[in-house]
């Protein structure tokens, strides 16, 4: 299988804080690597390394077989990189379907305007949002802003997608829904890279799964693994009895 | 939702009514009133390409005005230029200045850049004080004989307010243009969350230098507009603070990132400013009455006339852009 995404020995320090620490891994074309951690582990950073947003100290990190090291958020996009925020971040003042047409016309395919408005219709259509198309982003409430976030990242038809914790704040059928989305996004050829604190989801969804802990990766492996590994369970759940509960919900 | 053509129509109606007014009655009374209005009209069209769409607060817009005013006066009187190249390359000096502070001074976000364009033009009136080309402190003056070649001052009063009448009709287009383009989706998206902007792909930092480029290009033209009909410019006349902050009064009031908006605003100002001006009460606190304005738009109708409208009722925002 091919790598899409490689990040080698990726540090990054706030001051004293190191909240990203020699991080590496690789991420297959295809595959859906949930990254989960206690709060403050650092998957948010890692997230805004690997997107631009944040430069690292040191390490380097390849996509499609470029050093992307520093690079810019736009660039990266330019290059088939796209992602959804934890805290939504619509254009408020801007209608549901120029957020999304905003997505299309600057991502990878550089759309015109025309054929970036036929595209957000689709996007806006496979997330259920079509008839909200013309209302002000900003009028939306918190499940439909989530959703327009993926429909944003979704238009600009991205070969890699990270998703920042999608499924925090929305109900349990909204998570469903929410779930079967992302393996439909899946299904589409598009590989995923997501946060989430909801672990019956990730467990589901992931091919693998990656454990952060102070800015450190403590493990790798499937969600079975994950879900047995001593030093996860530890760091991680810290009492074993919520794990057991944990394992059998599975 | 189908934009209807009146988005287009309306904003380029108002402009050739106001326009078309003195053409009609050849008053010279009629013709200066006109002159007044799509002078404001076009410094308010202009600043909303950066404040309206790009959602950048500039309380530098009459640095443009000025140095396009000077610019051009200078090679009109001094080197012995025609009038529309050295407006042409009034416009220019402005776009050129905007590109090259842009590329610095747009890092700033919020009040940090409004102060610093507040001190551009303090900056920029210093240097033309001291600056000899430009004569100094007193500025320079039109040899009469120059309008001669243009028929004389009355033909050149005619004159000039052909070429602002044009310029306000192009700043209309131009505005529709970016409203409706991708160029503009980008800036739009840059006003609503800069970060997110540049995570979908906008080149921030370049699409923000063209709009203030391309925002500094016609106060630019409309500054070599003025002078040149004034016949005499100084560093005092030219650089006016207060200008910049009733341009941005103007864009306020009748809506930030619209195309209309700016139009109604503009005229609606300038008017209010008349009644202001011709009341023996107030007319030594109009600047005043202008700053409170200011203050109850932010506070009570941010989005402005316009865009007061097109929020309250929904359907508006098929024909008005």
């Amino acid at each position: 299988m091919n790598v899409l995404l490689r990040t080698e020995n990726v540090v990054k320090r706030f001051g004293g804080l190191v909240a990203v620490n020699q991080v590496s891994f690789e991420l297959y074309e295809g595959e859906i690597l949930g990254l989960i951690g206690p709060n403050g582990a650092g998957k948010t950073t890692l997230f805004n390394c690997i997107n631009g947003i944040y430069r690292p100290e040191e390490g380097r990190i390849f996509f499609r077989d470029t050093d992307i090291t520093g690079w810019r958020p736009w660039r990266l996009a330019h290059m088939g990189m796209a992602r959804t925020f934890q805290i939504v971040r619509p254009l408020a003042e801007l209608t549901v379907r120029e957020n999304v047409m905003v997505g299309a016309a600057f991502g990878e395919k550089q759309m015109p305007l025309r054929q970036a408005a036929k595209i957000a219709d689709e996007v806006l259509e496979f997330l259920g949002l079509a008839p909200r198309a013309d209302q002000l982003a900003g009028s939306l409430n918190v499940a439909q802003k989530k959703r327009l976030e993926l429909a944003r990242a979704l238009a600009a038809q991205p070969r890699l997608l990270l998703l920042d914790e999608v499924l925090a704040g929305l109900n349990p059928t909204e998570v469903d829904e929410m779930v079967e989305t992302i393996r439909r996004i899946r299904e589409r050829g598009i590989t995923i890279l997501m946060i989430e604190h909801v672990m019956r989801a990730i467990m589901n969804l992931s091919d693998r799964i990656l454990v952060l802990n102070f800015g450190e990766l403590i493990a790798e492996g499937t969600p079975e693994e994950i879900a047995q590994n001593e030093e996860v369970i530890r760091a991680y759940l810290g009492d074993p009895k919520l794990a057991q509960r944990f394992a059998l919900e599975e | 939702m189908k934009r209807s053509v009146w988005s287009f129509l309306l904003p380029l109606l108002v402009v050739l009514a106001v326009g078309l007014f003195p053409l009609v009655t050849q008053k010279d009374l009629h013709r200066e009133t006109a002159f007044t209005l799509l002078r404001a009209v076009a410094l308010a069209a202009s600043l909303n390409i950066i404040l309206g769409f790009t959602g950048y607060v500039s309380f530098g817009h009459v640095v443009f005005y000025g140095l396009g005013g000077y610019v051009a006066f200078y090679l009109v009187a001094v080197k012995g230029w025609p009038f529309w190249a050295a407006m042409l390359m009034g416009g220019v000096a402005a776009a050129l200045l905007a590109y090259l502070i842009g590329a610095g001074i747009l890092r700033l976000r919020g009040a940090y850049f409004a102060l610093v364009t507040i001190g551009v033009n303090e900056a920029m009136k210093a240097f033309i004080y001291n600056f000899q080309p430009f004569g100094g402190p007193t500025g320079l003056t039109m040899n009469f004989a120059v309008y001669k070649a243009y028929g004389g001052p009355k033909a050149v009063l005619w004159m000039t307010y052909y070429w602002l009448f044009a310029i306000a009709i192009l700043l209309v287009l131009v505005t529709y243009w970016i409203r409706t383009s991708k160029f503009g989706l980008g800036l739009l998206s840059i006003r609503e969350d800069e970060d997110a902007a540049e995570v979908m792909g906008v080149r921030t930092a370049r699409f923000k230098t063209w709009a203030f480029t391309l925002s500094a290009f016609f106060p630019g033209l409309v500054g070599a507009i003025f002078f040149f009909r004034n016949a005499s410019i100084e560093p005092h006349d030219a650089f006016p603070l207060h200008v910049s902050i009733e341009s941005i009064v103007m864009v306020m009031l009748g809506g930030q990132g619209t195309v209309i908006g700016p139009l109604v605003g503009g005229i609606g100002y300038q008017w209010m400013r008349v009644f202001l001006l011709t009341n023996p009460l107030l007319k030594n606190i109009q600047l005043a009455v202008a700053g409170a304005l200011l203050l109850l738009i932010v506070l009570f109708i941010p989005a402005g006339l316009v865009g007061w409208l097109r929020r309250r009722f929904p359907a508006t925002r098929r024909f008005l852009l």
